[in-house]
């Protein structure tokens, strides 16, 4: 029993991450184009006069996806047609049951590893996933029963099998490095030292597998400069052009969720998951009280710093509107000064004199912690890539995935075993 | 490769060997968008975006914007109904009822001065076919919308009234 509800916690935890992640990506994407594009973005949704600098956008979407009129075609499949967004979602989400994001939390002197499921081949799992992910947009494709849909679906079946193999093959060479199909294991390894000083991450021991694999995560999860199924120059809006409402938004919604995956197999293969370098767990535990002091002063530091910089702008633009819009410099300086009270309140707290118990639980949430700023950082790669590079011609992506990248992948694999033999 | 169409050597660039894969050539990139991107998050103010409703762009004194009639001393029209413009506009857009002025020494006044405002190509021939100045398109108004076709056939009215201040 308590099994059970150990693991629904934990699929708790990792479902409100991802679905948590998905609106403030969308916001990410958006204002992050805007800012590169010198635009303003979003910024007209607002709760009571605060747009809270476009944040509020993301509901307005959903909002309106929701309550718009779902329009099909006359002859569709209608059960593939009404399956395909819910499988894209479904698998989206499936592949995190794999990924460690914390070594473990001691619960009552138990100590549960935080991974939903610790397969011994999890990392097939991965790659069997991953590829059910192009079964959903196929389906689409054909079941719309559009020419347009339908090459969008071909297209992605296509660059599926293109980029599977240099997927499959880069990840190889780390099995090969960290001898174990089993997530955890490698994981945990990378949390050694190389030659004493370097964290012995897979982007250290891995560098070209590293490459292949990034280029082939944004291959499968369809981001540009990949997304070719749904090339809007040539094939309308590609697999996903005759949803509508809220069967759009879930297709929608799952790019986003493939993102957060793709971001999560790259932090867990190639940056060391929930690891901090030159940190293990038993010196964060060790030093635990000292980590929190440090954490706490640092975050008092940075909102009051923010905090400065809204108190400069409420003074700069007072009454520049006339409206609620005035307060929102206000809203903002409230709410970075709050942040800091409540840090400067958690030091108050004695944090360096932290018993055992609380330093293994510091030790967790630090991982974790680590494990989030990874994703987030990887996810803001996917949506920085997509606009500074334009997308591939079709030909081009076929040559670079079995002219390039396929032979580099075999290449590296035997590098890797030759190195390994003679080690 | 080499494509019709492309300006010449562009297809057939010779790329060294650190431009062909890929790598460093995507990290320059990279880099460029991150400066914009952090540049406009330090100086949003200096963003070239124009929040619209709240600022307006102030287009020069020569913008032909939409039409307005003049008036004489006594506040009636200064149009003496001869259809110059009428018949000089490209678009047909302007329609004038011509009747007899009660002054013998104006021969006619315009009883209705039509303009249909989506036909109104805002070339400006009007304004320069009239004889006696009556028609300007100096208001600046540029936010010309509304809800029927109907309302876009503006009157003399309407015309008259409509001042050089940008508002209406």
């Amino acid at each position: 029993m308590a099994i059970v509800l150990e693991t629904l916690f934990k699929i708790l935890f990792m479902f409100l991450l991802i679905m948590g992640m998905v609106p403030a990506l969308i916001w990410a994407e958006r204002k992050g184009a805007a800012f590169i594009q010198d635009r303003t973005g979003p910024n007209r949704a607002s709760i009571a006069g605060i747009r809270l600098a476009g944040l509020v956008h993301p509901i307005a979407d959903v909002l309106k996806l929701v309550f718009k009129e779902d329009v099909n075609p006359a002859d569709r499949h209608h059960a593939l047609y009404n399956l395909a967004p819910w499988l894209v979602m479904t698998v989206a989400m499936s592949t995190y049951a794999v990924i460690p994001f914390g070594d473990w939390l001691t619960v009552g002197g138990q100590r549960i590893p935080l991974v939903v499921a610790d397969l011994n081949v999890g990392l097939l799992y991965v790659l069997a996933v991953a590829s059910l992910g192009t079964y959903g947009v196929v389906m689409a494709g054909w079941a719309a029963n559009n020419k347009f849909t339908f090459l969008g679906g071909i297209r992605s079946t296509a660059q599926m099998i293109s980029y599977e193999l240099s997927m499959g093959l880069a990840l190889m060479g780390l099995v090969l490095v960290f001898a174990s199909l089993r997530i955890t294991d490698i994981v945990a390894g990378q949390g050694e030292l190389l030659f004493g000083f370097l964290p012995k991450w897979g982007v250290v021991v891995q560098p070209v597998g590293f490459l292949l694999f990034i280029v082939a995560v944004f291959a499968e999860t369809n981001r540009n400069p990949f997304d070719l199924p749904e090339g809007e120059s040539e094939i309308v809006a590609g697999y996903h052009l005759e949803y509508s409402s809220l069967k759009f938004a879930l297709f929608f919604m799952a790019e986003y969720c493939h993102m957060v995956v793709g971001a999560a197999l790259i932090a867990a293969f190639y940056f060391g998951g929930y690891q901090i370098p030159w940190l293990p767990r038993p010196v964060l535990e060790a030093n635990a009280g000292l980590l929190l002091t440090i954490k706490l002063a640092a975050l008092v530091l940075f909102s009051a710093f923010i905090a400065v910089l809204f108190l400069r702008r409420v003074q700069r633009e007072r009454g520049k509107f006339g409206d609620a819009r005035d307060r929102e410099p206000v809203l903002g300086m409230v709410f970075w000064a709050g942040l800091a009270a409540l840090a400067a309140g958690g030091l108050l707290l004695r944090p360096w004199a932290v018993g055992p118990v609380g330093a293994d639980l510091v030790a967790t949430v630090f991982q974790v912690l680590a494990f989030v700023a990874k994703v987030v950082f990887f996810a803001w790669l996917f949506i920085w890539v997509r606009w500074t590079l334009p997308r591939f011609r079709y030909d081009q992506l076929m040559n670079l995935g079995w002219k390039v990248m396929l032979p580099l992948g075999v290449a590296n694999l035997a590098v890797t075993a030759v190195v390994l033999a003679l080690v | 490769m080499s494509f019709e169409g492309l300006p010449p050597g562009s297809a057939s660039k010779k790329r060294s060997f650190l431009e062909s894969i890929y790598v460093v050539e995507v990290a320059r990139g990279l880099a460029v968008t991150m400066r914009h991107l952090v540049g406009n998050i330090l100086r949003t103010d200096r963003m070239p975006t124009m929040q619209y409703p709240e600022e307006k762009r102030v287009y020069s004194d020569r913008f032909r914007g939409r039409h307005r009639l003049m008036k004489r001393e006594d506040g009636s029209p200064s149009c003496v109904a001869c259809q110059m413009c009428s018949t000089y506009c490209p678009a047909d857009c302007i329609t004038i009822v011509a009747a007899e002025h009660p002054d013998p020494a104006i021969e006619k006044y315009p009883a209705s001065f039509d303009i249909d405002l989506l036909r109104c190509v805002y070339c400006g021939l009007c304004e320069e076919a009239c004889p006696c100045d009556a028609i300007r398109m100096d208001t600046g108004i540029y936010e010309i919308a509304a809800d029927s076709r109907e309302a876009f056939v503006v009157g003399k009215e309407f015309l008259l009234n409509n001042t050089t201040d940008g508002t209406r």
